[in-house]
C-alpha cells in the first residue's frame, strides 16, 4: 500500500542500521513511548540490531497497561447489572480485575458488546433505550477526541441512558513522572507518533529543555522506528535536546485544533491513577461539570472499590523500564497471552504479549536473532522467523 | 462521516477533524475517527533523505513484515476513488453521524 510498503524496505533498513552504527560512540537508554512502537521493534528485532550498549527500554503507552485494576473492578461491577449493557474496545475485555474480567462475566451472560468505536455505543444506547448503556472510556490522547465526540453527542441528542467509565491518561506527565524518578534511566524519548498528530508537539519542548532529554516525535513503522532511534542518538552524541519531528508525514507541531477543542470541551485535566506507577498529578482527562450526569461512576455508585494485583506479577516495573519480562518468574510460566496475569500480557501492545509473540526466552523458539541478518552483507537466506502471534490467527 | 478503505476493507469514519480531507487522501483512523490527514510531499521527502543516506548494502532483507497502524484512503463504497473516474464523496466531509 502506497506511503506502507516504502516504510518497510529492508535495504533502507539496513542503510539505517549502519548509519546508528556509524554515528554512535558511546551507549545510551532510549525509550519509546508508546506500545505500537513497542511492538514493531520487538517483532522486526530493532533493538537487537542496534549497536552494544543502546538499549531501548519499552514505556508505558499501552492504554490497556495501564488502565489501573480498580477501573476494572469499577467495569466488571456495572457490567454485571442486569439493567447495563456494557460495552468497551475489544482489548480491554480479557484485563484481569481482581477476580475476572469482562470476557468471563460475558461468558456467565452479562450483557458485554465489544464496540469499534465509541460511537457504535452510542447508537446501542438508541437502540435499547430501557437499557443503560455504559462505554468503558480508556487511552491516551488518540482516543480521547472519539470518546469525547460520544459525549457532546449524547448531550446534543439527549441520549440520557449513556454513560462512561472514564480512565484516560496523557504522555507528558508519564515522561516527566519518569524523568523525576531517581531510578530514571532514559537519556532521550520517542514520543507517541499518533498521540502527537492530535496533540501536537508543543507540549514537550518546555520537558526537553528542563530535562535536557531529546524528544523525536516517532511514527510505526520499521523505518520510522529506526529513523527516530537515529534522529535521538545523534542529538545525544551531539549534546542537544531538542523536540524533532520524524513522523512529518503525519504531525504537525500544532496537532488537529479541531480535535483538540472537542476534548477540552468535554474533559478536563485532572490526577489519574496508572496501574503499576501510582497516582500522578494532571495526569488525564475526566468529564467536567456540564457533563457530570454522563459520569458512569457516579450513576452506579462504583467509587468505593478496593482492589488487590496478583502476587507475581511485576507489570509495574515492567511498565516503568526497571525490568524486561524475562525478569519475570510468571512470564511464559503461569502467565501467557491466553492465560495473562497482568495487563501487559494482554494487550497486543504491552511488552509481556510482544515479547511473547516474539517468542523471547520461550525456550530456544528463537535461536537466531532476527536482527543478525540486517548486520549481514553477504546475502542471506530467508530468515523469516515463525510468527507466533499470526499463526494463532 | 465518510468512507475509507483499509486496503479493500471499507468502513465508516469520522473526519470531523480534518475537514481539508480530499476524496483519495490517505488518512490515520483512530477508533473510528481521522485523526491525521498523510502528507504525501513529506512521506516522499522522508524516503529520499532516506534513499540517499550512504549506500553501502544491496542486499534484500526478508525479515521485515507489517507493523500496526494502517494508513487508510478515503473513498466512497462503489464509485472509483482516484483518477478521472472519482466521484465526490456520499458522506460529506466533516458531518458527523
Amino acid at each position: 500500500m502506497k506511503h506502507l510498503d516504502e516504510y518497510r524496505d529492508p535495504v533502507l533498513a539496513r542503510k539505517l542500521i549502519t548509519e546508528i552504527h556509524r554515528i554512535t560512540t558511546r551507549p545510551w537508554t532510549l525509550m519509546e513511548v508508546c506500545g505500537g512502537q513497542t511492538h514493531t521493534i520487538v517483532k522486526q528485532g530493532i533493538d537487537e540490531a542496534l549497536p552494544e550498549g543502546v538499549r531501548m527500554i519499552h514505556g508505558p503507552g499501552c492504554p490497556v497497561c495501564v488502565t489501573p485494576l480498580e477501573q476494572i473492578d469499577k467495569a466488571l461491577a456495572i457490567a454485571a447489572r442486569p439493567d447495563v449493557i456494557f460495552t468497551s474496545y475489544g482489548d480491554m475485555l480479557r484485563v484481569p480485575g481482581s477476580t475476572t474480567d469482562l470476557l468471563a462475566l460475558k461468558a456467565r451472560g452479562a450483557d458485554v458488546r465489544i464496540v469499534y468505536s465509541p460511537l457504535d455505543a452510542l447508537k446501542i444506547a438508541v437502540a435499547n433505550p430501557d437499557k443503560e448503556v455504559v462505554f468503558f472510556a480508556v487511552g491516551f490522547e488518540t482516543t480521547a477526541p472519539a470518546n469525547a465526540t460520544a459525549v457532546a453527542e449524547a448531550a446534543r441528542r439527549g441520549i440520557d441512558n449513556f454513560s462512561v467509565l472514564v480512565s484516560h491518561v496523557l504522555v507528558p506527565p508519564a515522561m516527566v513522572a519518569l524523568l523525576e524518578s531517581p531510578a530514571n534511566q532514559v537519556q532521550s524519548f520517542l514520543a507517541a507518533g499518533h498521540v502527537c498528530a492530535v496533540m501536537g508537539w508543543t507540549e514537550y519542548e518546555p520537558i526537553a529543555a528542563k530535562y535536557r532529554v531529546p524528544i523525536v516525535v516517532t511514527g510505526f513503522e520499521p523505518l520510522d522506528l529506526l529513523e527516530g532511534i537515529l534522529m535521538a542518538i545523534r542529538q545525544l552524541e551531539e549534546g542537544r535536546h531538542e523536540v524533532e519531528n520524524q513522523y512529518a508525514r503525519a504531525v504537525k507541531r500544532e496537532g488537529v485544533p479541531l480535535a483538540q477543542q472537542q476534548i477540552f470541551d468535554v474533559f478536563e485535566i485532572g490526577a489519574r491513577k496508572w496501574r503499576g506507577i501510582g497516582e500522578i498529578p494532571a495526569s488525564g482527562y475526566r468529564l467536567r461539570a456540564n457533563y457530570a450526569r454522563f459520569d458512569a461512576e457516579s450513576r452506579f455508585s462504583v467509587g468505593d472499590i478496593h482492589t488487590q494485583e496478583h502476587p507475581a506479577c511485576i507489570a509495574g516495573a515492567i511498565l516503568t523500564g526497571e525490568k524486561t519480562p524475562l525478569d519475570c518468574t510468571a512470564y511464559g510460566t503461569l502467565c501467557n497471552p491466553q492465560k495473562p496475569l497482568g495487563a501487559p500480557m494482554v494487550s497486543s501492545e504491552g511488552t509481556c504479549a510482544a515479547f511473547f509473540s516474539a517468542g523471547r526466552g520461550l525456550g530456544g523458539l528463537r535461536t537466531l536473532s532476527p536482527a543478525m541478518p540486517l548486520l549481514q552483507v553477504a546475502p542471506i537466506a530467508p530468515a523469516r522467523q515463525p510468527d507466533t502471534a499470526e499463526a494463532a490467527r | 462521516m465518510g468512507k475509507v478503505d483499509f486496503g479493500g476493507v471499507r468502513k465508516d469514519a469520522c473526519l470531523a477533524y480534518i475537514p481539508e480531507v480530499q476524496l483519495g487522501d490517505y488518512v490515520i483512523i483512530h477508533v473510528g475517527f481521522a485523526i491525521s490527514r498523510v502528507d504525501e510531499d513529506e512521506a516522499l521527502k522522508t524516503l529520499e533523505i532516506l534513499a540517499q543516506m550512504g549506500d553501502l548494502v544491496q542486499t534484500e532483507l526478508a525479515t521485515m513484515g507489517p507493523g500496526m497502524d494502517a494508513p487508510a484512503v478515503v473513498s466512497d463504497d462503489d464509485e472509483p476513488v482516484s483518477g478521472v473516474f472519482a466521484t465526490p464523496a456520499t458522506g460529506a466531509p466533516g458531518g458527523r453521524a
